[in-house]
Parts: C-alpha cells; sequence; structure tokens
C-alpha cells in the first residue's frame, strides 16, 4: 500500500525533503545486517510505499509539495533531484507568490479556499497513481500561517474528499522562545481544527529535538537542517517497512492502519508522541553497541518520566501501584500515564529482545487490556545504519504539559485582544478562537483525567 | 512578490538613489551568471531595450536591461534630474517620474492639498501601470521626510492614495523625523500634519532621526582614522558608502547617512528575496510586530556598521553582533528601548548565522529587556542565507517599543510652541481645502496616540495577573 505525502509550508517542505532523503539512503545502504533477499523485499516494501517508478528510472516521491512562496518548494525541488537518487515529481506541486504572512486566517480563509481545486487535483492525481491507496500523511509546523492555516483547511479537504482513508497530521510544534510571534494563536487554531479531521496527530517539539542535537550527536552549531535530519530519522523508524503482525508474513501491507488501529482507541484522544534510541553522530556508529535489555530499560523509563531521549532521564519516576487508592488526580505528576503504546524494533537479534515491561498494566489506564494497548513491532532489516534501534510512538499524557502551555499563552494574548484585527481581517472572529480554546481545554481535561 | 518603493521630495528621493545602486551591486555580487531570477524581480524589471526604451518585459533568461521597478516624485526638478544623468540613469524611464518645478516651500498644505489636488490622476495612472508589470505585488515602500513640504505633505497623499487604490498592499514608510534643530521652522507643523496621516494609512513606519544617523557616520568616522590596532576597515563594508571611500564621509555626509537607510530597506527585504532556513517575508513583519493597528512605529538596528579586515569569526563575535543591535549606537533613531517596554521584537539575521546562535543570544538578552505581559516571548525571527556585500553576516533588530513616545511628546512640544501664537499659520490656511481643523486633528491625533503609549507603559512592572482559563465540566 501507498502514502501520499502532503508537505505544507516551508517547514513541511524541508522536512519532507530530509524525509525522503533518509528513506532513500536508508535502502540504498548496506548496513541492512539481513540476508540479500531479506533487503531486496525492504527495498521493494519502501519503493512501494513512499516512491513511483519513472521512465527515467529515478524513483519520484509520492508527494505533494504546496507553499504560497516559491523559495522553499523551488530549493526543495532542486536539491532533490540533485541527489540523482530520487526526485520530486516536476509536475506535483503548487505554489504563490505572496506567502500567508504568519497569519492562519489568511492560510485557511483566504489561501485554501481559493487554491483548493488546484491542490486537491494534484493530491487527486497522486492517489491514482498508487495501486493501492494506504492513506495521506501531511508534514506541517503548526506556528507560521502556510503549513498551519492552510495545512487545516487541506487536511479537512483530504477528510473530505476520501473518507475512508486514513490520515495522519506530522505537526511540528516551535521553540518556546518564538520563532513567530503569533505562534500560539496559530497552534491553538491549527490544533483544535486538526482534531476534528485527521485520525491522528504525530508531534515532534522543535525544544526536544534541538537538545537532541546538542547534546547527543554534538552539533556545535545547529541549524535547521540538523533539526530536520534528526526528525527525520525518527520520522524514517517508523515508516520503513516493518513486520507488525508477528513472525513471517512478510511487511505490513498497511501501514498507516497498523500504526493508527491501535493507537487511537478513543477520538477523543489523539495526539501521539515519538521517541527514538539510540541517537548519535554517525561517526561514533562504529564504535558503538547496545543490548537490547538496555535499550528496552531506557525507552520504558522514557515513556514514565516524559524524556526526550537517553540523557538526563529521571529515574526516580515509578508507576503508581496497581490497586492503590490514589485517584488519579493526584497521581504524581511527572508519571506519564498512556493510553495506547506502539515500540517499533529493527536490527541484529530482534527476537530475542523481551518487550515485557512495556505490558505492566500499571503504564496504562484500565479501559484496555495491557495486551491490546502494547504492540510491538520487531523488524531484523537494521534502519539507517543502526545496528539496533528503538523506536516509541505512544498516545499518553507526552504531549499534556505542551499542549497546556501553549493554549496558556495563547489566552493569556487573547484576553489582551493583541493581534487579533489581524485575524478578524479575513474572517476569523473571535468566536471562532473561543470555540477552538474550548475544544483544546477538553483536550487537556482529557488527558490530565486520564 | 514584489515590493515597490516611492521615493517622495528631496530626502527621498536621494534615499532612494543609494537605495537603487546598493541594490544593484547587492544582486551583481549574487547573481554572476547574469540571469534574470525571481530575486531580481522583486525590485527589477528586465526589459529588451534592443527595440528602443519601451521594449517588452522579458521574464526569464538572461538579464537584459535592468529597470527598477519604482515612483520618483518631487516637486523640484534638481535631485531627480541629478539621478537621470549619473550611474543610474538607465534603470529610470521618464513613465515613472513625476516632476514639477517650483518645489512646496516647506509647506505640508502645499504638497498634500495643492500638488496632491494637482497630480492626483497622473500619480494613479503611472501606479496602475507599474504595478501592471508586477507578478505580484507584496507592499509598498514610501520613503520621504516629515519636516518639509514635497516628501512630507504630497508623500502622504501618495500614502492615502495607495490605500484607495490597493487597499490589500502592505504599506510599509520609511520617514526621517526632523530634529530639534532643525532649520525649517515650520517642521514641526510638517510633521504633526504628516503623523496623522501615517497613524491613520500606514501599516507600518520606520522613524528615522538624522542626529542617529549623523552620529553613526562619526562613530565610523573615528573607527577609521583611530587605526586602532592596525586593524583595517573592509573598504566595501561600510554601511554608509557603496564605493567604499572613505573620503565620501568627509565630503558628502548626506550620502553617507543616506546609505544607513538604504542599508536598511534592503536588509528588510531581504529575506523576502533570498532563500533561508526560515524565511520572513514583509507581510509577516507586519502581521508579528503590530499587535494594535495604531501602535505600528517600529525602532530599527542595524549591525554591523562596517567589518574588520580579518575573515575569521568566532562565536563570540556573532554574539557582539547580538549585543550591538540592543545598544543605542545602532539605532536608527533617539530612544531608550531597554528603558521601555517591549510590545515585540523581530530579529532578521543574514548570513552564516543558525537557529542556535539566534536561541542562544535571545535567552541572553532577554532578561534585560522588559516585554509586555501578554507577549512575554514576543520575538519574531528570520534566517537568510545570503549576507550584505562585504559582511559575512548581518542583524537587523525592529522593536515595537513605547521609547518612541518620548520622541513623539517633544513633537507635539515643538508644535504647540509655534501653534500656541498662531505662527506661520496663514501660509497653510490660505491653500485650498486647508482648515484650522486639520491642525486641531492632526494634534488630537498625536494625543490620543501619545495616551496609548502611556497606557502600555502604565501596565509595566505591575503585578502579572494571568487571566483564569476556561474551565471544562469534566
Amino acid at each position: 500500500m501507498s502514502i501520499v505525502t502532503v508537505q505544507l509550508g516551508q517547514c513541511g517542505n524541508q522536512i519532507g525533503h530530509e524525509v525522503f532523503s533518509a528513506l532513500c539512503s536508508d535502502i540504498r545502504g548496506t548496513h541492512g545486517l539481513c540476508s540479500k533477499k531479506e533487503n531486496e523485499s525492504y527495498q521493494d516494501s519502501c519503493k512501494e510505499r513512499f516512491f513511483c517508478e519513472e521512465e527515467s528510472g529515478v524513483p519520484a516521491a509520492r508527494a505533494v509539495l504546496v507553499d504560497m512562496e516559491p523559495k522553499v518548494i523551488s530549493q526543495t525541488l532542486s536539491m532533490a533531484a540533485r541527489s540523482g537518487h530520487w526526485k520530486y515529481n516536476s509536475h506535483s506541486h503548487f505554489c504563490q507568490k505572496q506567502g500567508s504572512g504568519n497569519n492562519w486566517a489568511n492560510g485557511y480563509s483566504v489561501h485554501g479556499p481559493r487554491h483548493k481545486e488546484a491542490i486537491m487535483n494534484l493530491v487527486q492525481k497522486e492517489a491514482e497513481k498508487c495501486d493501492r491507496l494506504g492513506g495521506f500523511f501531511t508534514i506541517m509546523s503548526m506556528a507560521g500561517g502556510t503549513g498551519s492555516g492552510l495545512g487545516a483547511f487541506v487536511t479537512q479537504c483530504l477528510r473530505d474528499a476520501f473518507p475512508t482513508s486514513f490520515l495522519l497530521n506530522h505537526v511540528i510544534w516551535p521553540y518556546g522562545t518564538g520563532e513567530v510571534i503569533v505562534q500560539n494563536y496559530n497552534s491553538v487554531l491549527t490544533l483544535s481544527h486538526l482534531y476534528r479531521s485527521s485520525d491522528a496527530l504525530l508531534v515532534h517539539e522543535n525544544d526536544a529535538i534541538h537538545k537532541i542535537c546538542a547534546q547527543l550527536m554534538n552539533i556545535k552549531q545547529i541549524s535547521f537542517r540538523d533539526v530536520n535530519q534528526v526528525i527525520a530519522h525518527q520520522l524514517g523508524s517508523v515508516f520503513q517497512p516493518a513486520h507488525t503482525a508477528g513472525g513471517g508474513s512478510g511487511y505490513s501491507r498497511n501501514p498507516l492502519g497498523d500504526l493508527l488501529e491501535p493507537l487511537v482507541p478513543h477520538p477523543e484522544f489523539r495526539m501521539l508522541g515519538l521517541r527514538n534510541i539510540p541517537q548519535m553522530p554517525q561517526s561514533s556508529l562504529a564504535f558503538s553497541t547496545f543490548s537490547w535489555p538496555g535499550l528496552i530499560k531506557h525507552l520504558r523509563q522514557i515513556l514514565i518520566a516524559n524524556a526526550h531521549m537517553e540523557e538526563g532521564i529521571d529515574w526516580q519516576v515509578r508507576p503508581p501501584h496497581p490497586g492503590s487508592s490514589i485517584p488519579s488526580t493526584n497521581k504524581a505528576l511527572h508519571f506519564n500515564t498512556s493510553i495506547a503504546n506502539l515500540v517499533i524494533l529493527r536490527g541484529k537479534d530482534v527476537h530475542s529482545a523481551d518487550l515485557g515491561s512495556f505490558q505492566d498494566p500499571s503504564l496504562y489506564t484500565s479501559w484496555l487490556n495491557p495486551q491490546d494497548a502494547f504492540n510491538a513491532w520487531k523488524t531484523p532489516r537494521a534502519f539507517n545504519k543502526y545496528e539496533k534501534s528503538a523506536a516509541l510512538v505512544s498516545n499518553s499524557q507526552f504531549l499534556l504539559k505542551p499542549l497546556d502551555s501553549i493554549v496558556g499563552k495563547a489566552w493569556n494574548m487573547f484576553a489582551s485582544k493583541a493581534y487579533l484585527y489581524q485575524y478578524t481581517k479575513f474572517g476569523i472572529q473571535e468566536e471562532d478562537f473561543l470555540d477552538c480554546f474550548t475544544t483544546l481545554e477538553q483536550v487537556i481535561s482529557s488527558y490530565t483525567n486520564l | 512578490a514584489v515590493s515597490l518603493p516611492f521615493a517622495v521630495g528631496q530626502c527621498g528621493n536621494q534615499v532612494g538613489c543609494r537605495f537603487w545602486d546598493l541594490a544593484l551591486r547587492e544582486h551583481a555580487a549574487v547573481n554572476k551568471k547574469g540571469i534574470y531570477d525571481e530575486a531580481l524581480s522583486s525590485f527589477f524589471r528586465n526589459v529588451d531595450t534592443r527595440s528602443g526604451d519601451n521594449g517588452p518585459d522579458i521574464y526569464k533568461g538572461k538579464i537584459c536591461s535592468l529597470k527598477a521597478r519604482a515612483l520618483l516624485i518631487d516637486m523640484e526638478e534638481g535631485v531627480v534630474n541629478e539621478i537621470l544623468q549619473g550611474p543610474l540613469r538607465d534603470v529610470f524611464d521618464s513613465k515613472q517620474l513625476i516632476t514639477d518645478v517650483s518645489g512646496s516651500g516647506n509647506n505640508w498644505a502645499v504638497g498634500h492639498k495643492m500638488y496632491g489636488c494637482q497630480y492626483r490622476e497622473d500619480i494613479v495612472e503611472k501606479l496602475r501601470k507599474t504595478a501592471e508589470h508586477c507578478d505580484c505585488l507584496q507592499c509598498f515602500f514610501i520613503i520621504h521626510s516629515m519636516g518639509g513640504g514635497t516628501g512630507s505633505g504630497l508623500g502622504t497623499f501618495v500614502l492615502n492614495l495607495l490605500e484607495e487604490e490597493f487597499p490589500e498592499v502592505y504599506r510599509f514608510v520609511t520617514s526621517v523625523y526632523p530634529s530639534g534643530e532643525d532649520d525649517v521652522i515650520t517642521s514641526p507643523y510638517n510633521s504633526v500634519l504628516a503623523m496623522k496621516e501615517l497613524n491613520e494609512h500606514a501599516d507600518c513606519v520606520l522613524p528615522i532621526e538624522n542626529e542617529s544617523l549623523f552620529e553613526i557616520v562619526n562613530k565610523i568616522h573615528q573607527m577609521i582614522n583611530s587605526g586602532k590596532l592596525g586593524s583595517t576597515v573592509k573598504q566595501n563594508s561600510l554601511v554608509t558608502s557603496s564605493a567604499g571611500s572613505a573620503k565620501t564621509l568627509q565630503e558628502k555626509p548626506f550620502d553617507a547617512m543616506n546609505n544607513i537607510v538604504a542599508n536598511l530597506l534592503l536588509n528588510l527585504t531581504s529575506s523576502a528575496r533570498f532563500e533561508g532556513s526560515l524565511n520572513m517575508d514583509l507581510n509577516e513583519i507586519s502581521m508579528n510586530l503590530v499587535p494594535f493597528p495604531r501602535l505600528h512605529y517600529l525602532v530599527s538596528s542595524l549591525t554591523p556598521l562596517y567589518t574588520l579586515a580579518d575573515v575569521n569569526v568566532p562565536s563570540r563575535r556573532l554574539d557582539q553582533m547580538f549585543s550591538d543591535a540592543f545598544s543605542r549606537d545602532h539605532q536608527l533613531i533617539q530612544a531608550d528601548p531597554k528603558h521601555s517596554l517591549y510590545l515585540a521584537c523581530a530579529l532578521l539575521v543574514r548570513g552564516n548565522v543558525q537557529v542556535s546562535d539566534l536561541r542562544r543570544n535571545i535567552e541572553r538578552l532577554k532578561p534585560s529587556l522588559h516585554f509586555v505581559s501578554w507577549n512575554q516571548e514576543g520575538w519574531k525571527t528570520g534566517l537568510c542565507s545570503v549576507p550584505p556585500v562585504g559582511h559575512s553576516h548581518s542583524l537587523l533588530a525592529l522593536a515595537n517599543n513605547t521609547c518612541v513616545k518620548p520622541t513623539f511628546i517633544e513633537l507635539k512640544d515643538r508644535f504647540m510652541k509655534l501653534y500656541k501664537k498662531k505662527a506661520h499659520l496663514h501660509h497653510y490656511l490660505q491653500i485650498d481645502g486647508m482648515e484650522q481643523s486639520c491642525f486641531s486633528e492632526a494634534i488630537s491625533s498625536l494625543s490620543d496616540l501619545i495616551e496609548e503609549y502611556n497606557e502600555l507603559d502604565a501596565s509595566k512592572g505591575g503585578p502579572r495577573i494571568d487571566p483564569s482559563r476556561l474551565k471544562i465540566a469534566v
């Protein structure tokens, strides 16, 4: 099954490019640590999923690039073409000239309706090229105007046009200390709208990835490219072909379905966090060895203590004792309660890995059986030169605090009415804001009371 | 996306002339192959002049003849004629000029009411023609001074026209404010009358004061002449000069000062023209820096003012650049943002500067700055990969800060001094369309603006009470 990716705005396009680059580089690599046959099967599966064969022999990414100004798309297209190993289809992009001005209302209410037909035509074309359409993956930031506003509109259109397809939004949360001054407004508007149309939101926070670059990757002068490459690696570890149905049945034929169905059992809870370990500079890979017990232990504690990486994990945090009389609102605030988790292991001796500790009922809310709440994919073919890698996709309280912080700041600004005229000018009124705040307070409340 | 500059009056055109010169130089440095590209098209048309001046526009391919997208307006001919006889003569054609002979006599009413009325149709027609050639018009720039008659009066008339004809296109105004010692006696009248128009019709104003420009010029002069530590300044890096001649500073101080303003405009538009990892368009500047429509006056500061000849730039130097942007030496108006209240701040960085450099410096500088309670993290940032000519990196800081209030209060005081005595009023009132109410409305508009800043200042340092959040029934 194939996935069509929609890259929206500067962030979406910059990240999208790194993702396809990472996927392509991984399948071309000879570090699979598996048989040639296995490797070829992996390559074929990845190609079918993300690329389309063209007459030129250079695979074309199954992607639609959208932006309201031309420079980023132009750069993205040429960078891909220069690689020689993959490219974007030369017609699958749509751009305008004037940008969205970091204005969500401009992206959603003006650009959206104006360019809906053109954009959806491109999506339709890509969808038709797929033998079997597995769903849509959109990449956007929620801080700006295009990715966020136009992105929310396009997500709605995708839902309307493809009501039975899986729809996953990858959303980048901006640095806490401003990239954009109105980022909290744009974020509130984006998240509340996506919540209504999308199956799930897979989130990356710039602050967290930045720390990974600084502390684990040893990069001195961290650029957005560095951040995007870490994000691409983490996404690759989820989206590359995996054995999802236990032993011998080949790679998953329904990647988005296999991901989303177990993780999103209830429509009120759609926020997914992503963690991936280990993470290190390529140059150190050859000198490092890891054990599955070690990785799994760290990953579990990352889940419990809501850490973002292997360093600085708080090992003091423990799940509450099952059957204790502590009501959920009094739980230690730093214990991260989960609804459902998915662990994806790739690499050497993967079948020896014991994930029993993730089935501990005390990690989860009581509404699902732990067997249903926890899923694992084990794939022997190693990913991106890491002998062993472990990824966690989690529907838990991971994003509760950051979400609460964004809503709090946005509310504070809303109370002063600052910048509102910029939104009402394009048709987003105060009542619309209030609806969005209400939606998100509801989400916060739901996750708080797990 | 195109930015269309209008130079109005003597000052406006002198700055404009420096601007076009620097823009050509900047693009020549970046565009080695002589191909007409997206970046060039934001300021220049590419005209096929083989069959004469009225040839068609060429949208792709090699550069044939670059014509500036601009309108040059002056009610005296001196400055515009000089431009047309100088090295930029091929960059403009007669269809872009609107001139007259007698000038405005330093009288806002003559510029706004008399010439406005007279040249309205001509301006509209030329404006429409110029706009037609633009694929996508994103913003207008007006460059003028406030203290005289043409730039101030006719300049603000044009501002009004732009709003009527193209209401959706952003209007940025670069205004040179007169100093206390300005030799034009009526400059307070002209400035306050113009301020009303700026309050009501501009999206964003960048006020500039000659005093600041002059101090910057002097500082550079001293730096060059001090021969400190044997360090030499890279000639083409002087923010005050294009040809890199230090002599220019002494012989033509206004040229040097105008160059600074021209650099400001170039840097302001750099991220819209050139690529970078975090683009910042002009409409984003307006969106992020103007929380309430009338509070749209931004303090600008530019660094570096020059680059020393040694090439290596350790990180410490980079951090110095950020510190400099927040020092009064680099500001283009006399104001004290550090002791006033920030509503919002933008940092537009050019060159090899990455997001970690930005973040490190914001963290470092934040504690010494006071931000309004509802915008504690009010930073807008942009990263453009292409540095200005002669530098490895540069920074433009734009601040919406209540520190502009004293400037406006002084202006109001100078106005009242004259107005109370009714000095020179008859020169204005004798112009058709000009009445006493124009004056009273203008001063009232300025007073209201000052009052809005007062209210914000009153909130500074007060107890921070966050509004309570919505409660959800569980």
